[in-house]
């Protein structure tokens, strides 16, 4: 254990003002740390990484990492990191976004980049509101919670982030929290040696904009509501419906390993450089026999010329 | 991880990096902690309790918390945050 937090500083960024910005007991926190141990559990170097983040409190994470590391704007996390998992495919992209900017602003590019199965791993730190700009309601906070945009209780349902990845085609999808630290290093070094989109929601106390309104006393009042609600998703299942009221699962919901769109996409290039290597050599051939059927033109002096009128004979 | 006997583990908390969210002494299995309400931080009070779960490691969000095993070099030119301060 003694090494944990010295590796963690390892992966630091030590010219940014520490200790972090986010508030005392954000569960953000937590998950930088578990990313950190992952990445380097799954022996990768820092070269190889990119962290990728949209805009709010969960989006500061990737300035404080030594990854490469792009913070994007609000929304557009998925859209980047698809970009560059598409020009390099060797580099492992993590993308870190926040509840709004997961599913509000950037709901279409999750389900998108779902479906199309591109190789990213995706984190959404699901706080269930807007921390960053004031604590405004976002699509997870629960029905009849309150925020500061619902003085009267949310009236909206909210979305199920697992549910909506597993509906999206995702490879893997998995939920965990800030207080499941092992659960989270464990899953997301799975996701990491996992093919294709790869979702990771990672519950994440933020008492200062969601608690405070919502009857929590303190941060750790909030921890112990997530050791007290959640339960593995296998003995979940195995659960009566009428007693599941209440409980969260964590764990992996899914895991497949079908191949992502840029193997794909590889495997297409392949075939399509295959073929035009066939065409050349066919053609090369064809050149090199003395072409019967025709007299040669009369000398009209380009080579290239003939070359091109051989190909059309042929066709 | 594995270690579970009590009295083998230092466990040293950074001052400047802690921001007294009071998770360690919360969750704390041992009661390792209490929180400093002066200094609105936390300090080990029981270090002889520790039986080395890692919970605290793990779970402080600023990490702020070092356990190491005792008897070994914790000589501070070792110490990744004493190096990172100016
Ligand atoms: C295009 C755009 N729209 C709106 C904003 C304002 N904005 C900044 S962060 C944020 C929401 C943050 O909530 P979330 O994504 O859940 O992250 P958290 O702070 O909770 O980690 C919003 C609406 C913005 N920066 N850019
Ligand atoms: S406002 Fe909420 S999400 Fe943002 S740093 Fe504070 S506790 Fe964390
Ligand atoms: S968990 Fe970390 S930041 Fe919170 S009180 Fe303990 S040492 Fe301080
Ligand atoms: S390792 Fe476990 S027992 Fe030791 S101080 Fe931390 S939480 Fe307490
Ligand atoms: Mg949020």
């Amino acid at each position: 254990m003694s090494e944990v937090t010295q590796l963690i500083h390892h992966y630091l960024r030590h010219n940014k003002k520490f200790p972090h910005m986010l508030c005392a007991g954000c569960g953000h926190g937590i998950l930088l740390g578990s990313l950190i141990r992952s990445v380097h559990n799954a022996g990768l170097s820092k070269d190889e990484v990119v962290v990728i983040s949209g805009i709010g409190c969960s989006g500061r994470l990737a300035v404080y990492v030594d990854f490469n590391t792009i913070h994007t704007t609000h929304g557009r996390a998925l859209t980047f990191a698809t970009g560059i998992k598409m020009a390099n495919p060797e580099l492992v992209v993590i993308v870190l976004m926040g509840d709004g900017d997961a599913l509000s602003i950037g709901g279409n590019h999750l389900i998108h980049a779902a479906r199309r199965n591109i190789g990213v791993n995706a984190i959404i730190l699901n706080n269930e509101i807007y921390g960053m700009t004031g604590g405004q309601c976002s699509s997870t906070t629960p029905q009849d919670c309150f925020s500061m945009t619902t003085p009267f209780g949310q009236l909206e349902k909210s979305f199920d982030i697992v549910d909506m990845a597993l509906a999206s085609g995702a490879n893997f999808v998995a939920r965990t929290t800030a207080f499941h630290a092992q659960l989270t290093d464990e899953v997301i070094g799975q996701a990491l040696a996992n093919p294709g989109f790869n979702l990771i929601e990672f519950f994440s106390p933020c008492h200062t904009q969601y608690g405070r309104k919502n009857k929590y006393k303190n941060a750790i009042a909030m921890y112990q509501d997530l050791k007290s609600k959640t339960m593995d998703v296998d003995k979940y299942k195995a659960l009566e419906e009428s007693k599941r009221e209440g409980v969260m699962p964590i764990g992996v919901f899914l895991k497949r390993d079908d191949p992502a769109l840029e193997t794909r996409y590889a495997g297409v290039r392949a075939k399509l450089q295959e073929a035009k290597q066939k065409k050349a050599e066919a053609a090369k051939a064809a050149q090199a026999k003395p072409a019967k059927a025709k007299e040669p033109k009369p000398d009209k002096g380009a080579k290239g010329k003939e070359t091109k009128q051989d190909k059309g004979d042929k066709a | 991880m594995a270690a579970t006997k009590k009295g083998l583990t230092t466990v040293a908390i950074y001052p400047d990096w802690c921001k007294g969210c009071g998770l360690c002494a919360a969750f704390c299995p041992k009661k390792v902690f209490e929180m400093d309400p002066v200094a609105g931080k936390a300090r080990v009070v029981n270090e002889e309790e520790c039986v080395n779960c890692g919970f605290c490691e793990l779970h402080c969000p600023d990490f702020a918390i070092v356990l190491s095993p005792k008897n070994t070099d914790t000589d501070s030119s070792n110490n990744p945050t004493a190096k990172a301060k100016p």
